[in-house]
């Protein structure tokens, strides 16, 4: 599997995934994508990374255990819920900000945030299943 | 009369025991055993608090208290105070306080006596809520409380073995009633709509109107019976008598296996006077009657005697309050009185004869009357009560029970009057043996020195015992107060009861008694060829309930055991099969049964590139199944998933096209490397039976759900639900992609149910390859130890 022109290329394939899935990630509220999708997309780009390089460069580049990535996105995921707890409403109540930024609009939200803990706990916990079953050909 | 509302104390004082539960190790940690004292203070208490309910009680008012438990299911925390409940609370309390008391002497320098006490306030309290229980459901909670608490109180010396089986016995037996109880239970509130006991025994027909009556008095009686020890469930009570013997005196004579008699007479105005209650009853307490007294003459230890007498009493106690006549449940009343009272006493002299002398074996006793004087007069004066001998308690209650039973009862006062005089008769036999045999003749060498205990341990059995001579004392007094209002709760109508110590005139029950005192000293002075008769009997017999229950709980285990190694295998491919054999036959049987398989829809006309994915579809899947080796038929099946999600794509669900075609790859991706770590061969060697096998249950797991798409389809479409979310999706929660709309907003808390899934999946998966990577050097050489070991036991 690992040829020279795969290993080269992996690199770059694997961020430009990455990017996409962020990309996904963030446009699913109004257009198809989400942090599911997301998720699954960097999931597969860290598999293929690993594929690539090994098993080794990967958990180097994403310097957090993907476990740890997994739970980091559970908790904020809990935590964008809590939010509506301060206006007095029910748990997971969806509660908007319009931010200006150079003159756009940038609505910003507890669903965003928590689409972001989606995104995180898919790509941990499907990442570190991946990872984990490629170590062994590493070693 | 309707209840009156009243205060909370009387709920304070059902949990008070819980309270004094959970301070009782600390008190016995500073005090030991004298911690006994202040701990007798909290049922003191409690039974002064229900004194105060005696006087109006007697006037026939009663009294309820409710808490909210859980009120969108009507459960409540309620209490109803009416005769039958002050009697059975004041029994509860007073012969509590002494039983805290006599345990803090009788378990004296024990390590454990702080948990004794706790567990012995954790029943008191269950008992309290039960007797006391006016929600159903709260009742039952505190019935099967005290189930819980017993196994707690049997089992306290769990070091041994018999002391283990008895309490898995108890709660077996009794907990398996208490399910019935509860069947019974949902029952009467599905049935009549109420939940409050004082509701329902405000229209004492409303049970017996619903046609739902037989299965309710089953399913009661289930409760009743193996509660109270009935026959055939009579086996656990003498094998409870591994517990401390403060806890038998306490649980198996006066208070637990109560609970099913006082189920019985608090259901009696409800359940009672129909004709399967007044058969049933009296025969089943009549055979516990007759089998108890019979088993307990044959026994020699103090304690099982006394055991198996109780469970005789109980048969007497629930053979006459089958008669739903009045004047043998006004003798019922007077008995499960003088029993609570003699009962108690017994088994602490029992106790205390074990404690001093060191044995309860009646062969090897003789002679302590010197030694222990005190012990002697309670025992004395208990005895003669449970013998029915004027001027006690015990004799007012026979001579009422054979008035209530002889010639007031058409058909069954023959019998059944036949059956109280042979087992009074017997019961006499018992009590002399029990209190004269230890007492009295040349003194025989125990054990122990024997001498009189401590005013902790006779305390009890004298002021009961008293008691018991007291309330015949004041007849008149005893049955206005305590047996006339019970007597009101169990015939559902005010009643007054007049009671006299002697007998006004010679009549039907003085003479039965006359026949049966004679009768029980005859049967005395030939116990001992009495006992090797029974002991022959029952050899000839052999089997009994007690190994059937033996054989019960071994037959479980092996057929639990069998059934796991079949179903359990530790083959995956097993499990796989099974799971999906049963979700064919899911999908696939219903249809079948009701002959209602969907109509097959025309075929669409397909566009040429609609049909060229079909294409691909159906060539992965032949690819998967003519595939040489694995790696290949799991990429063609990843061909097919990607068909699949073209397909998606084309009818309009971009999101889940997407999400298929990753999951597709991912799927792909991981599936090989499990496959090169698991090390399997790299194609198939399956033989082609088990292959077809597969295959089938496959094809019918597929021909299933595709049968089940089709009859969905072909059902109107409901739009209410994509109605609202395409209405709303856009103005409250500001998205126009709908469904990462009801994932992150209106379905949020599920899908943060389902990221948590995800985690934990993820965290196992990760232990597993963990397992298997690292192979522990230690576990290994463990697990070779223990091949060892093995191979040496099989030697």
């Amino acid at each position: 599997m690992r040829t020279i022109i795969f290993r080269t290329i992996a690199p770059y394939l694997s961020a430009l995934m990455v990017l996409f899935s962020i990309f996904v990630l963030l446009r699913g509220h109004n257009d198809p994508g989400g942090g599911f999708i997301g998720g699954l997309i960097a999931a597969s780009a860290l598999a293929i990374f690993g594929v690539a390089c090994g098993v080794a460069s990967v958990r180097r580049a994403i310097v957090f255990h993907p476990m740890g990535i997994a739970g980091f996105g559970l908790f904020i995921g809990a935590l964008a819920g809590i939010v509506s707890f301060f206006k007095g409403q029910p748990f997971m109540t969806s509660q908007w900000w319009y931010v200006k930024l150079f003159g756009v609009e940038i609505p910003l939200s507890t669903p965003l945030i928590f689409d972001i803990g989606v995104y995180l706990v898919v790509v941990g916990a499907i990442g570190s299943i991946a990872l984990a079953l490629e170590e062994r050909e590493a070693d | 009369m309707t209840p009156a509302m009243i205060d909370d104390t009387t709920l304070y004082a059902v949990l008070a025991p819980f309270a004094a539960a959970a301070v009782a190790p600390f008190l016995t940690r500073w005090f030991k055993h004298n911690a006994a004292w202040p701990l007798a203070i909290v049922p003191a208490l409690i039974f002064l608090h229900f004194t105060g309910f005696v006087e109006p009680v007697s006037q026939g008012e009663s009294f309820v208290a409710s808490k909210a438990w859980a009120p969108s299911y009507g459960v409540n925390f309620s209490v109803y105070v009416d005769g039958l409940s002050t009697l059975f609370a004041l029994l509860i309390s007073g012969i509590g306080t002494f039983i805290i008391l006599y345990a803090g002497g009788y378990l004296k320098g024990h390590p454990q006596q702080g948990r004794f006490f706790s567990f012995l306030f954790m029943f008191m309290g269950a008992m309290l809520g039960l007797v006391l229980g006016n929600n159903l459901i709260s009742l039952f909670i505190f019935w099967e409380l005290t189930s819980v608490t017993s196994f707690l109180l049997i089992g306290f010396d769990h070091l041994r073995a018999a002391s283990r089986r008895a309490a898995l016995q108890a709660l077996v037996v009794t907990g398996g009633g208490g399910l019935a109880l509860l069947a019974g239970f949902i029952l009467i509130i599905a049935a009549t709509g109420e939940i409050e006991m004082s509701v329902l025994l405000g229209s004492p027909d409303i049970i017996k109107d619903t046609g739902l009556y037989l299965p309710i008095f089953l399913l009661v009686l289930g409760g009743a019976f193996t509660k109270s020890a009935q026959f055939p469930f009579h086996f656990w009570l003498p094998n409870a008598m591994e517990a401390p013997t403060p806890v038998s005196a306490y649980l198996h004579s006066a208070t637990m296996v109560k609970a099913g008699v006082y189920m019985l007479m608090r259901m009696q105005p409800l359940l009672g006077g129909t004709p399967e209650w007044t058969t049933v009853l009296p025969i089943f307490g009549g055979l516990t009657l007759l089998v108890g007294t019979i088993l307990a003459v044959r026994q020699t230890d103090l304690k099982l005697m006394l055991a198996y007498t109780t469970v005789a009493s109980l048969g007497l106690l629930v053979m006459l309050t089958g008669t739903s006549h009045e004047k043998a449940l006004e003798g019922a009343v007077l008995y499960l009185l003088a029993h609570s009272l003699f009962k108690g006493a017994l088994f602490m002299v029992a106790g205390t004869i074990d404690h001093e002398a060191g044995t309860r074996d009646i062969t090897k006793l003789g002679g302590l009357r010197s030694a222990m004087p005190i012990t002697f007069a309670a025992a004395c004066l208990a005895a003669l009560s449970m013998a029915g001998l004027p001027p006690f308690i015990g004799f007012i209650a026979k001579e009422v029970l054979y008035y209530g039973t002889s010639g007031w009862l058409e058909f069954w006062g023959g019998p059944i009057t036949v059956t109280a005089v042979v087992g009074n008769a017997l019961m006499l036999v018992i009590a002399a043996a029990v209190a004269i045999k230890p007492f009295l003749g040349p003194k025989v060498g125990t054990p122990k020195h024997a001498h009189e205990g401590p005013v902790l341990l006779f305390a009890g059995p004298v002021v009961l015992s008293v008691l018991g001579l007291g309330l015949a004392l004041i007849a008149h007094t005893t049955g206005e107060l305590f047996v006339g209002p019970t007597l009101s709760s169990l015939m559902g109508e005010p009643k007054s009861v007049e009671l006299h110590l002697w007998p006004t005139k010679i009549n039907a029950p003085l003479i039965l008694s006359l026949v049966t005192i004679g009768l029980g000293i005859v049967l005395f002075t030939q116990i001992d060829r009495l006992r090797a008769i029974i002991a022959s009997v029952l050899e000839v017999i052999g089997w009994g309930p007690d190994k059937g229950f033996d054989q019960f709980v071994a037959g479980t285990v092996s057929l639990s055991s069998r059934v796991t190694r079949v179903l359990q295998n530790g083959k995956m491919q097993t499990y796989m099969v099974l799971i999906f054999l049963f979700t064919g036959l899911a999908v696939l049987l219903p249809g079948y049964l009701t002959n209602s398989f969907p109509a097959m829809p025309k075929m669409p006309e397909y566009r040429f590139y609609e049909w060229g994915i079909l294409l691909i579809a159906v060539l992965g899947l032949i690819a998967v199944l003519v595939a040489k080796t694995r790696l290949t038929a799991i990429v063609s099946l990843g061909i097919q998933g990607f068909a699949v999600a073209l397909i998606f794509m084309m009818f309009g669900a971009p999101d889940l096209s997407f999400t298929q075609f990753m999951v597709e790859t991912l799927s792909v991706v991981i599936l090989a490397l499990v496959m090169t770590r698991l090390n399997l061969s790299p194609s198939d060697h399956r033989p082609l039976s088990a292959a077809l096998a597969t295959g089938l249950v496959a094809a019918a797991v597929g021909l299933g759900l595709s049968l089940t798409l089709l009859a969905i389809t072909q059902q109107p479409f409901d739009s209410r639900l994509s109605d609202f979310f395409t209405e709303f999706s856009r103005s409250i929660a500001h998205g126009r992609n709908i469904v990462n709309v009801i994932l992150v907003d209106f379905r949020g808390i599920d899908t943060l149910g389902e990221i948590t899934v995800v985690v934990l999946a993820g965290l196992c998966v990760l232990a597993l390859i963990r397992v298997r990577t690292k192979p522990d050097k230690t576990a290994e050489a463990s697990e070779q130890d223990a091949l060892k070991a093995q191979q040496a036991e099989a030697r």
